[in-house]
């Protein structure tokens, strides 16, 4: 479909103004962004997404894949909260897999830095994107992964295993293996009977070479001895976990059934209370949570730096398109970024391009 | 017009490749002083033969500057986004075998699943404050593969040859790297870790499904995949 740069653009400063009315300050940022600060947060995978180039002087840089990051950069040195930002500019993303996909197209975006309630924040944000996007044809949908971090939060079992699961929040594939595993649905591979069964397992003729010390591989061998000796996660647990991830309802429905799930996890409580708050917030800007659709499993595998309230706008006529705006919270992300100072935000940002595609307003 | 057969330049992999062709009653042989590329084919009329850098060979199927060319698997998958849709491999030549592999040092008692490596990464990048480090010329591949693996707190680092010293000498803590006996992996105190490999390769014979044909090029191809017997 036909949609020139031109008028992407010209749709993209329309959004912009939207965001400006809302009371949003006007922000830029480079194009050339340092590669470092975004592979140190999201690793060595951000590479196969976006395009990362040598400069003599300056080393790698990337073509900027989004805003948030310098945005929050830029707020972290001069902004105090309240702050609300927008933007409007290109962003580069490469599409190996899939090749008729843009690898060049604009964002405009809304963040918004506000300290004190996040319930109020959050339903600020969405209720902007969803007056701005209500002229099209498209279908909302919310999530909270905040949510599921409390549950692995709130899992009875050693420290060591919640924080294997937290750190594959985002990787629900690897997420499920390691459940499995604790809970001795998977079998125990043979090498690790091996290693856990030898008397000596640091007796081996081949000389330490490498970075990686003998006290490292020692250090892990007790670790892995001290989970072998912890005993299975409790069935009771995962399924805990599975009926939570396969909640999938409008708003008021499921927090009553998330409010069932904290009876057996009370540690899972604060969460829904934060979801229930958020919700009466939504409602009391206009947003119908009746019929608010809310996915517990949403946006983990897309969206890997928010942590709480994630939303997405899809096109209800065009499936074979990518959702048209999404947006959530990053809290730990400011954080990682301010070395341990955070600044609570939450944004999203909508595809100009992607809005003229799904064409008609409905 | 002609049709362009590609074959890789020099060593094991022309002559075995020269072998495979020769047993099917398709003489190739290279032509003019030891060090001029330039080669004939006896036996099909019509078949010019371009010596080539293995390495270049996906390029020339892909942008279809020949129509059949010998490569590696390996080559193929890692140089061409979508390779099937630029090439279809006509027939597995039977050498060339070597296996795409992630190595750990053998020191690593600890580590043998890929689910190992990632927590092993994960403590390294605590320990050290930056993520381990994997030697590879296949980046694609195996960025692919670990990711599908579940491996995160890594990076890759180029290393273009001598691979499997990069452990010893402290510029990478594992390796990614083409093998076919392991002499080299065990000579430099690695050993592959107990997976899947990242890819099975060896020497296949590919057609480019970009080059252009006309009537008298599609009828030599005909011939000529008819006395391959691909």
């Amino acid at each position: 479909m036909g949609v020139t740069t031109a008028q992407e653009r010209a749709e993209a400063v329309r959004l912009r103004a939207r965001f400006l009315e809302a009371g949003a300050e006007n922000v830029d940022c480079a194009i050339l962004q340092p590669a470092e600060t975004l592979l140190d947060l999201y690793g060595e995978d951000i590479r196969a997404r976006t395009y990362v180039t040598h400069d003599p002087a300056r080393g790698e840089v990337m073509l900027r894949p989004d805003f948030t990051v310098p945005v929050v950069q830029m707020h972290m040195e001069t902004g105090a909260a309240p702050s609300r930002y927008t933007y409007a500019g290109e962003v580069f993303r490469r599409q190996e897999e899939h090749p008729e996909r843009a690898p060049e197209y604009f964002q405009v975006g809304f963040e918004l830095f506000a300290d004190d309630d996040s319930a109020q924040a959050d339903a600020e944000v969405f209720a902007l994107f969803a007056e701005t996007l209500a002229p099209y044809r498209l279908r909302a949908v919310t999530g909270d992964i905040g949510i599921l971090t409390a549950a692995v939060a709130g899992l009875e079992t050693s420290e060591r295993r919640r924080a294997a699961l937290m750190r594959h929040i985002w990787r629900p594939r690897r997420f499920r293996a390691l459940l499995d595993r604790y809970s001795g649905r998977s079998p125990v591979p043979a090498s690790r009977k091996a290693l856990l069964a030898a008397e000596n397992p640091m007796d081996t003729a081949a000389p330490a070479i490498g970075l990686r010390s003998e006290a490292e591989v020692a250090a892990r061998i007790v670790s892995l001895r001290e989970d072998a000796a912890e005993g299975p996660l409790c069935e009771s647990q995962v399924a805990l976990i599975d009926t939570l991830l396969a909640v999938r309802e409008t708003c008021s429905f499921a927090l009553e059934q998330l409010h069932d799930i904290a009876v057996d996890m009370p540690a899972l409580l604060p969460a829904v209370e934060r979801f229930e708050r958020r919700c009466e917030a939504l409602a009391a800007r206009g947003v119908d949570v009746a019929t608010l659709e809310f996915e517990a499993s949403y946006g983990r595998s897309s969206m890997e730096y928010y942590d709480g309230f994630v939303f997405g706008f899809v096109p209800t006529t065009r499936p074979d398109l990518p959702p048209v705006a999404t947006g959530g919270r990053y809290d730990a992300l400011t954080e990682r970024l301010g070395n341990g100072r955070a600044a609570p935000a939450v944004g999203g940002v909508i595809r100009p391009g992607l809005l003229l595609q799904t064409g008609e307003r409905a | 017009m002609s049709v362009k057969l590609g074959v890789p330049s020099k060593g094991r992999l022309m002559e075995k490749t020269f072998d495979w062709f020769g047993a099917r009653g398709v003489g190739l042989a290279r032509t003019g002083n030891e060090r001029e590329y330039a080669g004939a084919v006896d036996g099909v009329e019509g078949v010019d033969l371009v010596l080539l850098s293995a390495g270049e060979i996906p390029r020339e199927l892909a942008a279809g500057r020949i129509h059949l060319g010998v490569t590696g698997t390996d080559l193929i998958r890692e140089k061409l986004v979508q390779w099937d849709q630029k090439v279809e491999p006509l027939a597995e030549l039977g050498f060339g075998q070597a296996d795409l592999i992630v190595a750990v040092p053998a020191c690593w008692v600890d580590v043998d699943t890929l689910d190992d490596l990632d927590a092993a990464a994960a403590a390294f990048r605590a320990e050290h404050g930056f993520r381990m480090r994997i030697a590879t010329k296949y980046h694609r591949l195996v960025r692919e593969y670990l990711r599908r693996g579940g491996v995160a707190d890594y990076q890759l680092v180029d290393s273009q040859g001598a691979t499997e010293g990069t452990v010893k000498n402290l510029t990478a803590e594992a390796v990614a790297d083409i093998t076919s006996t392991g002499d080299t992996l065990r000579a430099n105190h690695l050993k592959v870790i107990d997976e899947e490999p990242v890819l099975r390769s060896q020497a296949t014979l590919f057609r480019s499904r970009t080059a252009k044909l006309d009537e008298a090029d599609r009828a030599v191809l005909r011939t000529l995949m008819a006395k391959l017997d691909v």
